[in-house]
């Protein structure tokens, strides 16, 4: 079974969310990146961008494959991780760590309550993670 | 590789019953491989990951399954015209050890399959066609040659396994266990002997641009044959290829995919395939139309792309120039040895010449890229 950190909230388009005081932290889990396979590209808004919870905010990209990325929380993009442009791979690598993708400011705290727990997230994958 | 749809971040519940499984499905899954639907097949994508599997025959020496291949069988007097009347290329030139490239064309010269041509015997050939086209090359084949005296077809694509070994030190590989000396054999040359004391047509051939070859052996003994070649290249870095980087390796030297770059709505000249047409040998299914063709020049011609801008060019997508829309990317992806994104394409004739500046349309915006030169990374096949 694939890594699923307690610490972290989910989405059922198996990316993460991580709380940091008043900020969101946003990646792809550790079981998408191993879905999706080698990561050759990613595709992320700028920061000042707006993004829309459960909306596309950008694209991951294997070999084989062309996957969108959603957002777990509304807000405004206040970071985005640069290097992955360089090194997609990193995503498979670290997918919770150095893979991470944009930082949110939320608009709107109550989202934050609709997202999977970690528990959930990993009945979810048991079930089959679609 | 055909279907490249956008799936989202989830597996492909696809109903796996009614695919057909190799004599090596088994292995596959007992290795751990992931395993998706390919032209009817329950094929391996990849292993370990297509990067590292790639790079593997890039330096070592890969083991494909290409079992999935059809081989059809023509005997008799009559085989020769046969071939003739249905391939573009000369048949006539073929000796008896030797394999052809080549084409069958519809009247109009759009393609139904490409495929090899080996001459085992003096009034005998076989043919090698791609899996999702079995069954329609069977009804083509046998259909367009009802008339031809003396010729008997067999289809022995179920009988027969097929196991690529392909990569640098695929040669070292096949010789050890080889009843033959095998380095005498040239590029596009096959002969008859075992492997692991299984029997094999043992052909020089491959679909990545590195030297190596392809192992055809009867089915029940292919498991054999896979089992032995990973054990006895383990020292050499020796490992399971999946279709995955099957399909970057092949992308890398700018060979055709049927389905993908090639098809019935694509003709072979405009697919730079016209090195195996030769309408000098006499009549074939799309001669008329293909020289017709190539007197009046291709409208446009199928050539390497490589991205200026970081993107992935995938199959389907637009090619513009100064945002009109002048062609078609026909496979694309991240190029693991040039480490670039590379496509092909169809473009108008006009802008094929390399170093023209294009863009690919990729999800609403023009990103840059150009005409370059072909393969996009340098053959190590063997030189016959």
């Amino acid at each position: 079974m694939a890594d699923v950190p307690k610490d972290l909230k989910y989405t059922r388009e198996h990316e993460w969310a991580k709380q940091e005081s008043d900020r969101v932290r946003v990646g792809i889990t550790a079981y998408a990146q191993d879905q999706l396979g080698d990561v050759v590209f990613v595709e992320l808004p700028k920061v000042g961008a707006k993004v829309t919870a459960a909306k596309n905010f950008g694209v991951v990209e294997s070999v084989k494959a062309v996957s969108d990325l959603f957002a777990p929380v509304s807000g405004e993009v206040v970071e985005v991780n640069g290097e992955l442009l360089q090194k997609p791979e990193t995503v498979n690598q670290d997918p919770y760590g150095k893979g991470w993708m944009i930082v949110v400011k939320p608009a709107n705290k109550a989202e934050w309550d609709q997202l999977l727990t970690a528990q959930q997230y990993e009945e979810y994958l048991a079930q089959g993670g679609h | 590789m055909p279907g490249q749809a956008a799936p989202r971040l989830a597996p492909e519940g696809l109903n796996a019953t009614a695919l057909k499984r190799t004599p090596l499905h088994q292995a596959h899954v007992k290795a751990g491989a992931r395993m998706v639907p390919f032209g009817g097949w329950d094929m391996p994508v990849q292993y370990t990951g297509i990067v590292e599997e790639h790079r593997a025959v890039r330096s070592a020496v890969g083991l494909f399954d290409v079992s999935h291949m059809g081989e059809f069988e023509v005997e008799g007097p009559g085989a020769l015209a046969a071939l003739q009347h249905l391939t573009t290329n000369d048949v006539a030139a073929l000796h008896v050890g030797q394999i052809q490239y080549s084409v069958l064309c519809y009247p109009n010269g759009t393609i139904v399959d490409d495929l090899t041509v080996y001459r085992v015997g003096d009034d005998r050939y076989m043919l090698t066609v791609n899996a999702g086209n079995i069954d329609k090359d069977w009804a083509w084949v046998t259909e367009h040659t009802r008339d031809v005296k003396d010729v008997r077809w067999r289809n022995a694509s179920e009988g027969t396994g097929l196991i690529a070994v392909q990569g640098p030190k695929a040669e070292a590989l096949v010789g050890r266990l080889a009843d033959r000396d095998v380095t005498a054999l040239g590029y596009y040359r096959f002969a008859r002997g075992s492997v692991a004391d299984v029997p094999a047509l043992i052909s020089r051939t491959g679909y990545t641009g590195e030297d190596g070859f392809e192992l055809y052996a009867p089915a029940d003994r292919t498991e054999k044959l896979w089992t032995e070649l990973l054990a006895a290249g383990r020292a050499d870095g020796a490992a399971p290829i999946g279709l995955g980087a099957r399909d970057t390796l092949r992308l890398e030297m700018k060979y055709a995919l049927y389905g993908n770059d090639v098809d019935e709505t694509t003709n072979a000249l405009e697919a730079g395939l016209g090195w195996v047409v030769k309408p000098a040998k006499g009549d074939f299914i799309g001669r008329e139309a293909l020289e017709k063709i190539r007197a009046e020049g291709v409208q446009r011609k199928l050539v390497g792309l490589e991205m200026t801008e970081r993107a992935v060019a995938r199959h389907g997508y637009p090619v513009q120039r100064d945002g009109r829309e002048i062609g078609i990317v026909t496979s694309g992806s991240y190029g693991p040895s040039v480490d670039k994104y590379i496509a092909m394409a169809y473009v108008e004739t006009t802008l094929a010449d390399i170093g023209t500046e294009l863009a690919v349309e990729i999800r609403g915006q023009a990103k840059a890229a150009r005409v370059v030169k072909t393969p996009f990374h340098p053959s190590r096949v063997k030189k016959a």
